[in-house]
Formats: C-alpha cells, structure tokens, sequence
C-alpha cells in the first residue's frame, strides 16, 4: 500500500508506470471526437433526457386525483 | 634475516596530476581526477576503485528518480500534444443545438434520519437502494415511493451502496466498521472495492478472498466505476492524489493515467460507449478524457462554479453529464459542445450523489438534506461480512459497484 511505501519507492513506482505509459499506442483527437460525435447522434434519438418524455409515457408522472364521471 | 624498511608499493601505476585531500575519504594521497555526471572531481584511487564496485545502485537516488520522472512526463505530455489536433467542442459544433432543458422534481424520497450519502439504481428501473449517515440502507420503489426495505447497518455513516445487476442483492460500505457487508437476497458473487489507502481490490463474495488488488494511487481512492461490459474488462479510479487511473482487471496494471485537476477527484464515470470517462473535483471542474487519444479532451466549468463536484453520471446516449456539487445544485453540461444547458435546485444541503436510471428515463440525486429527488424531462438478511484489511484512512470506504455473475473473472 502506497502507505506503507518509502517515498523512493513510491518514486520508483511511478516512474515504471511512465515507462510503461509513454508506450501506449494513441489515436488523433481529430478521429477519436469524431467517433464520439456519431456515437452520441446514433443514440440520442432514444436517450430520453435528451429528448424527452410523453407526459403519457412517463412512470414518474404524478398520481392524478380521482375522476368521478 | 634483517628486516626491511617499509616500502610503498604500487600496484598500479597512472599518472597523479595532483597530491591532496581526497573528495571522498579526505586522506591526503595522489588523486585522480575524473567525470562523475559530468562534475570533475578528485579521488583517491582506492576511493575510485570502491566507487566501481557499488555498480549500477549507485547514483539511484530521489533525486535521480524524481529527475527521471520529470523528464518521462514532458516525453508523455509531447506524445500526447502531437496528437490533440483539433479540439472536441470544435467537432461537435456542426451538431444540432440541445432544445431548452427542463427538468421537474417528480418524486422527494423522504425516510433517512441524516444525510444521504450514496444512491444506485435497480436494474428494473424502478427500484432504489441509498444510504446514509444514520447507519440505515433503504431500497424504495421509485414509482410509488414505497420503502420495500430498511436494513440498520451495525455502524454509521454509510458510504458505499450498490445494487448487483441481478437485482437481488445489494452491496453496501463503511469506513467506520472498517468491512463490506452485504445483504443477499440471492446471489452476489464478485465485489470491487476502493479504499481510503489508496488500494482497489477484487473480491470473491462468497469466500470472502482478495482476488486481485491495484495499486497505484498515492492516496485515498474515493471513486470507481467499471467499464461497460461489452467494452472489456478495465475500470477507473480517482482519488485524493488528483489522478485518474485505468486498470485492467484481471492484471492488476495500470494501463492509463491522467493528472489533469487541480484536487481530490470526488467521482469518476464511464461514457456510455466506453471510449471515455468523465470525472468530477474539488478545484469545481468536470473534465472528460478520451481513452483512445489517451488525454482530457474537455473541461466543464465556470467562473461561477467554485464549489466541488461531488458526483457525476451520463444520461444514456452521453450527450448529458450532471454533476451534483457541493453548492446544492447539479450542472448540466451538453458534454460535445462543453456548454452548461441547466442548473437544477431544490436541495437544501450539499448534493452528494446522482445517478441516471438504467433506461434513461430518470435521473435521482441524494443530499445531505437527508432526500432523494427524482427528475425526469420527463429482508433480509446479513449473510456475510467481508474485512478488507486495510482500510485506515478515516474517509470512504469509496463506491462498491457488484459485478455479478456475468463478469468472467477467473483467479489464477
């Protein structure tokens, strides 16, 4: 636990992790947040936060009173 | 045999250009003069022989580690900038505009005696487990408001609950106790924990055995949330050491991390796609990075904004991020284009918690107003304790998510 680590070995720690890290295979924002984009759009139609609910079709709607006819 | 005078035997011979003290042991003896990290210095050949034979140990110091560190983040940081060629907000804004956003309390799940620290979501949309501060874990039924269970924990402050994805069974969490109950209604069978040590770890329920833990954080591990299933077998972590990090689960490494905020990162969430994840932190930001570019690709936030962001969470399709703050209210960002669409009030004490529903219909947040409200836009039995042992910080014992029997972990 990092806790129970001298702070050399913390340091050691980390710097095999950056080691590692700066290795890592990576991808141009200009693709990656296009993909995002088209991911969200594909989606949106049925997020419904997004587009909203029917008053009819919302389970969260409040209990209407009694209607006596 | 007569003795013989003392005499001085080298056993080398090299060319002394001075006589003097010694840099190292002080003793006045011919020196050497040589390069050590490109500083001349001068020592004596005895000095300069037991220099050699520390080897490679020598010279590893906090200093050349730190050094070494430094220049591996710029190396890091330059690989990563190469690729930031165009900014997110840019890509979205040929993407229609969100239409006015408005969101009506529907329901105020009144019932705790003290704050509410954590909520989850039911799989079957309608049921919701929470807990707070009074020790108690209540599940509700959120189309009625009906509390279907109320289960005292042995302790207070209950920080962590989550539901399995099964529905039958929930998970909750204490720092004070110092263990992971959990109360089965069926079956649990693996738990991923973070903890105020700066540890995550994987547990087998049943037997109650550490099946892999994650090291890596330099403090208290306040957030996890695992990846979307179909997207493979890695979590997030956020912590009190202002980094983000992404693990692989079944290794144990470290395969991403990120040190963008400027404080505790408070939450941390997987975007619905699993290419990103979002985070929430004291320094008032939310900030979204993208896994694949391997860097944060947006931050949401305001002048106005200053207090922290206690928790965040995506509606469905990721175009929304809400995030409760500690200033009572919850922003809503349009996570593309980076603006804020809403501020939603009606808490009266910080928001500590939101999580959208599993269908998307709904989103509920918790507050240390001791409520629940719930938005749209529309027992048991204790049958095991779990002891992670080392849980000594005197915050969170983090968020629980329960993985369930679908997820293919296999100890070796």
């Amino acid at each position: 636990m990092a806790r129970d680590m001298s702070d050399k070995e913390i340091m050691k720690m980390e710097l095999e992790q950056l080691q590692k890290e700066v290795k890592n295979t990576r991808e141009p924002v200009s693709k990656t947040a296009k993909e995002i984009c088209e991911w969200v759009e594909a989606q949106a139609a049925e997020d419904p936060l997004v587009k909203g609910v029917p008053e009819d079709k919302n389970p969260f709607k409040e209990k209407g009173g009694c209607i006596i006819t | 045999v007569q003795p013989q005078p003392d005499a001085k035997m080298c056993d080398q011979t090299f060319l002394a250009i001075t006589f003097g003290p010694c840099d190292n042991c002080s003793q006045n003896k011919p020196l050497m003069n040589i390069y050590l990290k490109n500083e001349p210095i001068n020592y004596c050949s005895l000095c300069v022989e037991m220099m050699a034979c520390q080897g490679l140990a020598k010279g590893e110091t906090i200093h050349t580690l730190k050094a070494e560190s430094e220049s591996l983040k710029s190396k890091l940081e330059e690989e990563r900038a190469k690729l930031h060629d165009v900014e997110l907000h840019q890509v979205a804004e040929k993407m229609e505009a969100l239409g006015q956003f408005v969101m009506k309390t529907r329901r105020t799940l009144k019932g705790h005696g003290n704050k509410v620290l954590c909520m989850d979501w039911c799989r079957d949309k309608r049921r919701i487990v929470s807990s707070s501060q009074d020790g108690k874990v209540i599940v509700w039924d959120a189309y009625t408001t009906n509390k279907e269970h109320a289960v005292t924990m042995p302790c207070t402050w209950v920080m962590a609950c989550a539901y399995a994805p099964s529905g039958c069974a929930v998970a909750c969490g204490s720092d004070e106790e110092k263990s992971i109950q959990y109360v089965v209604l069926l079956y649990v069978f693996v738990i991923l924990t973070s903890s105020g040590d700066g540890t995550c770890a994987l547990w087998d329920v049943e037997s109650g055995q550490l099946l892999q833990s994650f090291h890596g954080h330099s403090a208290d591990v306040l957030s996890l949330d695992l990846a979307p299933s179909e997207t493979g077998n890695t979590f997030v972590s956020g912590g009190c050491d202002k980094k983000a990090n992404v693990w692989d689960m079944r290794s144990g490494q470290n395969v991403q991390s990120f040190e963008t905020h400027e404080s505790d990162i408070n939450s941390v969430k997987y975007y619905p796609s699993g290419d990103a994840f979002a985070s929430g932190s004291d320094d008032a930001t939310c900030r979204l990075y993208d896994l694949r570019a391997d860097r944060e690709v947006a931050i949401y936030s305001k002048e106005s904004i200053i207090f922290g962001a206690s928790s965040v969470d995506f509606s469905l399709s990721g175009r929304l991020l809400f995030a409760g703050h500690n200033d009572y209210t919850i922003n809503v960002w349009d996570v593309l284009k980076g603006t804020r669409v809403a501020i939603l009030f009606g808490h009266e004490n910080r928001v500590s918690t939101v999580r959208v529903s599993p269908d998307g219909t709904a989103f509920c947040s918790g507050s240390w107003d001791n409520t629940l409200r719930m938005k749209v836009k529309g027992l048991a039995v204790v049958i095991g304790v779990l002891h992670h042992p080392v849980v000594s910080a005197p915050r969170a014992a983090g968020e629980l998510r329960n993985i369930g029997h679908s997820f293919p972990v296999i100890y070796s």
